[in-house]
């Protein structure tokens, strides 16, 4: 258990405030530990929770990445673009144009990472101002609402009406999420090539000399993120029932935050699946208690951001200086960055 | 060939070429394409239009060059451009003294003094990645400025304000001297004043910067200080152009101002880097979009190109490090 704790100190720690911030919001208002409010928060967070898991194989393997949001907005407008253009299409061939669409995307900011040598935050910072430009050049900034039938119809796995009369209903995108979430997690964390991702992005050196080949680990990268944030730009279309340009535009920063207080270390090496999901869901769970609570909408963000700030600051102030110091007289400076 | 490189160096600098060889192409290809391009009105609206981009650049310069980033800085000018709306308004609004506008850009000042520092310490004491910090601070001043304003927009200033904005001294707008006059003091602080060496030190290695004695707290803080300040004339400069104040003003620019601040020669690991290659470098951002304008684009395909130049700018500086070395292997 103690060796549990310390090895995953982060994905600890955002546990218990998690936990702690449940038990005080359920303290304040009736209606949030309740099960229907639960699939609420999951299908709100997911297509952020699927951005998450992407951009945390960016961030092990040392990369950073800004363009993925606004990279599945172009997914998003050329899906149904193509979509319509092949008379409707279905969800197998929606799938299969976002994720090739995201993919490519990823693979464009590989290449200038890994071949052109520019660094991972410069070369998508570029990336993103063209993918943005460009989006918002062709499309004059024009919305389509007028989706495929099969795309704005909402597909519920699973519905149970409670006995307080309330629905939880387990939709597509949740379903998606879950399958991500584990896809990534075989990966990154079973697989030879996540292990190789892992090495590479603590020391990019040593890998190489090891054998690991680079300038696979970059398009694998990458090319993931790209994957997922297709995907999640199809999820979100189909969430809101229409194509926005600029509504992703954004989102970039505040998954990567969410990201990152899930444990994700900038300068890779470190991150997992789980605490990925349970930064995101601490964000949602902050946004969704204090609507709740009735708080002005425009105080949610501030609460978030100051949560954020005093969440990173504390993880990195040394956590084991906070815990009982038995538990950590053994292993000085494991839980060190 | 070769003595002109050397010569060349003595005089600009070394990080100088990549921004001016890019001044010479747009200059050429837009005098070429557009033939009103190179008139007195081409460089009337660069001129007005530089300073906003510009001060927030100045406000990322130095954190870039700590091996840091700021991302908070457009919501820090709003909510300093917030703070001298408030005292303006407190003080009669339209009517409102100069002595009130005094007043208010010490206010603006201060609050964006007082976000900066705030960022710097925690950046300084608890050594989390000055991304998080910065990213957090952006989302919680964000919020701050939008809780404060409920989204909406504060305006109804004295006349006099709007002279700041939009008037001209001996031809030249007065945003520009402003902002002339920030890139001359950025200049001096690197170059000439102890701080700006410290905090080039923290850049290049912190660790070793701290053994040989440098306070780097304090220089950190005093970084992020700066930057907030910076970010309060920024502010103050929208507010005189806008004639209003509303928080996502000048959102897009953030990642505007990393772009410029590579593209003028910054190492993006810190450390290096001069405040004129990023003055050149602003200019052709700016011309970039006024040229695009002329032609009939929009500014969302100068973005574009924005995005484009950065990469081209960046591969062509991989790619003569590759020469280098591949002729010096030869030699």
């Amino acid at each position: 258990m103690r060796r549990l704790i310390l090895g995953n100190t982060t994905e600890f720690a955002l546990v218990v405030v998690t936990i702690l911030l449940c038990a005080g919001l359920s303290l304040g208002t009736d209606r949030f530990l309740t099960v229907s409010n639960a699939f609420d928060v999951l299908n709100v967070s997911a297509v952020n929770i699927i951005f998450a898991v992407g951009l945390l194989v960016v961030l092990i393997s040392g990369g950073i990445d800004i363009s993925f949001a606004v990279a599945a907005s172009v997914v998003q407008y050329v899906t149904v673009l193509a979509l319509s253009a092949l008379g409707g299409g279905n969800w197998a061939e929606g799938f299969i144009i976002a994720g090739g669409v995201g993919i490519g995307l990823g693979v464009i900011n590989a290449f200038l990472v890994w071949r052109l040598k520019i660094i991972s935050i410069v070369a998508t910072i570029s990336t993103f101002n063209i993918f943005f430009g460009l989006l918002m050049f062709f499309t004059k900034g024009v919305s389509i609402y007028d989706l495929p039938e099969w795309l704005s119809t909402r597909v519920v796995f699973y519905e149970h009406e409670m006995s307080d009369g309330s629905w939880i209903e387990l939709t597509l995108p949740v379903v998606v999420m879950i399958l991500c979430c584990i896809t990534t997690w075989f990966m990154i964390s079973r697989t030879t090539i996540g292990r190789q991702l892992y090495a590479f992005g603590d020391n990019p050196e040593g890998a190489r000399r090891f054998g690991i080949n680079i300038g696979a680990m970059h398009y694998l990268s990458f090319g993931w993120l790209g994957l997922m944030a297709g995907i999640a730009g199809l999820m979100q279309a189909h969430y809101a029932q229409e194509v926005v340009p600029n509504a992703l535009y954004g989102r970039e920063l505040d998954v990567l935050a969410a990201t990152v207080l899930g444990g994700a270390r900038l300068g890779g090496g470190k991150g997992s699946v789980i605490g990925c999901v349970l930064g995101v869901l601490l964000v949602s769970i902050t946004q969704n208690g204090l609507n709740l609570m009735g708080v002005s909408p425009f105080a949610f963000k501030m609460v978030v951001g100051a949560i954020i700030l005093i969440a990173i600051t504390l993880s990195s102030t040394r956590f084991d200086r906070l815990l009982p110091s038995a538990m950590n007289s053994s292993k000085q400076g494991s839980a060190r960055r | 060939m070769t003595s002109f490189t050397q010569k060349f160096n003595a005089i600009f600098g070394a990080d100088m070429a990549g921004p001016l060889v890019a001044f010479v192409a747009v200059m050429v290809v837009f005098g070429t394409l557009a033939d009103n391009f190179l008139s007195a009105g081409t460089f009337g609206s660069v001129a007005f239009q530089l300073p906003e981009l510009g001060l927030l650049t100045l406000a990322m310069l130095l954190p870039l060059l700590t091996g840091g980033i700021n991302l908070s800085i457009t919501f820090a000018a709003n909510l300093s451009g917030l703070a001298a709306a408030w005292v303006l308004q407190a003080h009669g609004g339209v009517n409102a003294p100069p002595s009130a506008f005094l007043l208010a850009c010490l206010a603006a000042l201060l609050t964006g003094a007082t976000a900066g520092a705030l960022t710097g310490a925690a950046i300084a004491y608890t050594r989390a990645h000055p991304i998080l910090v910065t990213l957090s601070m952006m989302i919680f001043l964000r919020g701050l400025g939008e809780f404060l304003t409920r989204g909406g927009d504060i305006s109804g200033f004295p006349d006099y304000v709007s002279t700041i904005g939009h008037g001209s001294v001996l031809g030249l707008p007065i945003p520009l001297i402003i902002f002339i006059a920030c890139v001359g003091l950025w200049h001096v602080l690197l170059t000439r004043a102890k701080l700006g060496f410290g905090l080039l030190m923290i850049g290049s290695n912190i660790e070793s910067a701290r053994y040989s004695g440098l306070n780097t707290r304090r220089i950190l803080i005093l970084v992020y200080t700066l930057s907030g300040v910076m970010c309060a004339i920024a502010g103050l400069i929208m507010l005189a152009r806008f004639n209003s104040v509303r928080v996502g003003h000048g959102e897009s620019y953030l990642l505007i101002t990393v772009l410029a601040a590579f593209l003028g020669g910054i190492n993006p690991f810190g450390g290096f880097g001069r405040v004129l290659p990023v003055f050149v470098a602003l200019i052709v951002l700016q011309l970039l979009s006024s040229g695009l304008n002329l032609m009939g684009a929009n500014q969302h395909l100068a973005t574009a190109l924005w995005g484009v130049l950065m990469i081209v700018v960046m591969a062509a500086r991989t790619l003569a490090s590759r020469f280098a070395t591949s002729r010096r292997r030869k030699a």
